[in-house]
């Protein structure tokens, strides 16, 4: 039901959600500038603001943090997007695999059940000797991450398919064979979004651990790099750029996820 | 003790061996045991059931919860395999699901994903129906349960009645012979399910199929049936078959309707405490 709200209640629900985040720059700057933090190691909202302009939009002079935003932001977008589609297709497949055949459960489920609480960081070494210092370490790294939540959360999703629509289906002609097309994976599909949702979060924290240490590109490897100078400024742009591109790409998913899931609302 | 068709001998509907019309449905000596994990024991859900049903027939299987009512559904649909005894239909022993036999559930079990029209559409579509002749095919369908206005919706979107309506229109595109309905009114308030009744009643008048109707409802099973199979407490066998041999529309009020009531709520309650006792024992 759509309550007549108008604009009034959506403005002020929106007004409520700017007054925290305002605050807290607010008192960021505050404390700065009466001395209560070091602006050598937290600089004021202000010289972040100016140092993310002058990375994004000034015309590369050969310093690093002049005009290259662009480029680091697009490189980390890029192996976010390469690696959670490996995993995305890898994961979705093999879940469905997994919650819906007895034989391939018994064969994957024990391995990965026992990699999944390695922490992917662990795998670094491996990543680097096998892929080394460029974007296939990346991918490996992430795409490994965000597998284990896509996988994992579409095989529950295909073990819960009610018993009852699989005969209903049986019931109406469908053949054997077709159950797992017309009948499970929609079914499954929630339960998908869920996977696919918390992969994506995932697949943002890796590019930056493998930025760090695997690859020489990146907002997560600018991060590393400018700690070496001591432009804490640039790390905590990096740091929102990450949070903004991860926040964004949440949303396409949700978007994409309620247009898919459109019968379901309300369910 | 075995009473097996005692109360009224075969109907008048039904083929008996020497007719030389074969029965629709046969199920000779018809057993299912099924091992209860969390007790460790085998449970004997029907035993010896032996039941004819012509082509033409409604039969409606009455008993007490837990007496194998679904179970016996669920093996004529093909679900489940029998433990003993032969299930045949039309002279061929059931060997899985298949459109002939459109089920209708108590929980509708409708496809939450597809619209009232893609739902109906299941059947015509596994069947590679051309599409110009589907789409006529359903869209009559759709009308005939009298949802046309609604072929968008979703199941969430609908109320128990129209959700059975659908149910309903789904199997009957596929024309089945048979119609196997599994208490599918008892989750609708009592003026849905007396409208659904009446409706089923046309719906069966019209093209005369086979229903077979499974419920705990005395006064729905005299009004609907031509025969009530009343099945004892688990395990579940043929306790009595009641022809009831009124006149449709039946007038739930009158005396004769009444008389039924009482015969059939007399051997209902026997097994019912039966029930209790075993439970009590246990």
């Amino acid at each position: 039901m759509r309550r007549r709200a108008g604009w009034s209640r959506v403005a002020r629900r929106n007004g409520l959600r700017v007054v925290v985040p305002a605050a807290i720059v607010v008192l960021w700057q505050l404390a700065t500038t009466w001395g209560w933090l070091d602006a050598r190691f937290v600089p004021p909202p202000t010289t972040v603001l100016r140092s993310w302009t002058t990375w994004i939009f000034a015309t590369p002079t050969g310093d690093p943090y002049t005009g290259t935003w662009l480029r680091h932001a697009g490189n980390s977008a890029y192996r976010v997007l390469v690696g959670f589609a490996i995993a995305a297709s890898v994961g979705v497949v093999l879940g469905v695999l997994i919650g819906w055949f007895r034989l391939i459960a018994d064969c994957l489920d024990p391995v990965i059940q026992l990699l999944r609480p390695i922490p992917i960081s662990a795998w670094v070494p491996f990543a680097v000797i096998f892929f080394g210092i460029r974007d296939p370490s990346a991918f490996f790294l992430i795409a490994l991450g965000a597998f284990f939540p896509v996988v994992v959360n579409t095989a529950a999703g295909v073990q819960r398919t009610p018993a009852l629509l699989v005969r209903a289906a049986r019931m109406l002609g469908t053949r054997r064979h077709m159950l797992l097309p017309r009948v499970v994976v929609p079914a499954a599909l929630p339960s998908i979004f869920t996977g696919l949702r918390l992969g994506i979060g995932i697949a943002w924290v890796l590019v930056i651990v493998a930025e760090m240490l695997a690859v020489k590109s990146g907002l997560g490897f600018a991060m590393w790099d400018a700690y070496y100078f001591l432009r804490m400024d640039i790390i905590i742009v990096s740091m929102l750029s990450v949070g903004l591109l991860g926040f964004l790409c949440d949303r396409v998913i949700i978007g994409i996820s309620q247009w898919t899931l459109r019968w379901s609302r309300g369910l | 003790m075995d009473t097996r068709g005692a109360g009224a001998g075969p109907g008048p509907r039904t083929a008996g061996p020497g007719s030389g019309r074969l029965p629709r449905i046969t199920c000779r000596d018809l057993t299912k045991r099924f091992l209860d994990i969390a007790r460790g024991e085998e449970v004997v859900a029907l035993q010896d059931i032996t039941l004819d049903i012509d082509a033409e027939e409604f039969v409606v299987v009455l008993g007490p919860s837990g007496c194998g009512k679904t179970t016996l559904l669920n093996i004529l649909a093909g679900f489940e395999a029998p433990s003993g005894g032969d299930v045949r239909l039309e002279g061929v022993q059931i060997s899985g699901p298949g459109p002939d036999r459109g089920v209708v559930f108590q929980e509708y079990a409708l496809f939450p994903w597809l619209t009232v029209r893609q739902n109906v559409e299941w059947g015509p579509r596994e069947r590679r129906m051309p599409r110009a002749q589907r789409a006529e095919r359903v869209q009559a369908q759709i009308a005939a349960v009298g949802l046309t206005g609604f072929e968008d919706r979703y199941a969430h979107e609908l109320s128990g009645g129209m959700r059975q309506r659908v149910a309903l229109a789904r199997v009957l595109v596929n024309d089945p012979k048979i119609l196997l309905m599994d208490e599918p009114f008892a989750a609708l308030d009592a003026q849905t399910r007396t409208l659904m009744q009446a409706e089923l009643l046309a719906v069966w008048s019209r093209a005369q199929r086979t229903v077979v109707f499974i419920t705990h409802n005395i006064e729905e099973a005299i009004y609907l049936g031509d025969r009530v199979v009343v099945l004892t407490a688990r395990p579940g066998r043929i306790k009595e078959t009641v022809v009831v041999g009124l006149p449709r529309p039946r007038d739930v009020t009158s005396h004769e309707f009444n008389l039924l009531r009482r015969r059939i709520t007399a051997l209902v309650e026997e097994e019912v405490q039966k029930a209790f006792a075993a439970a009590g024992s246990a």
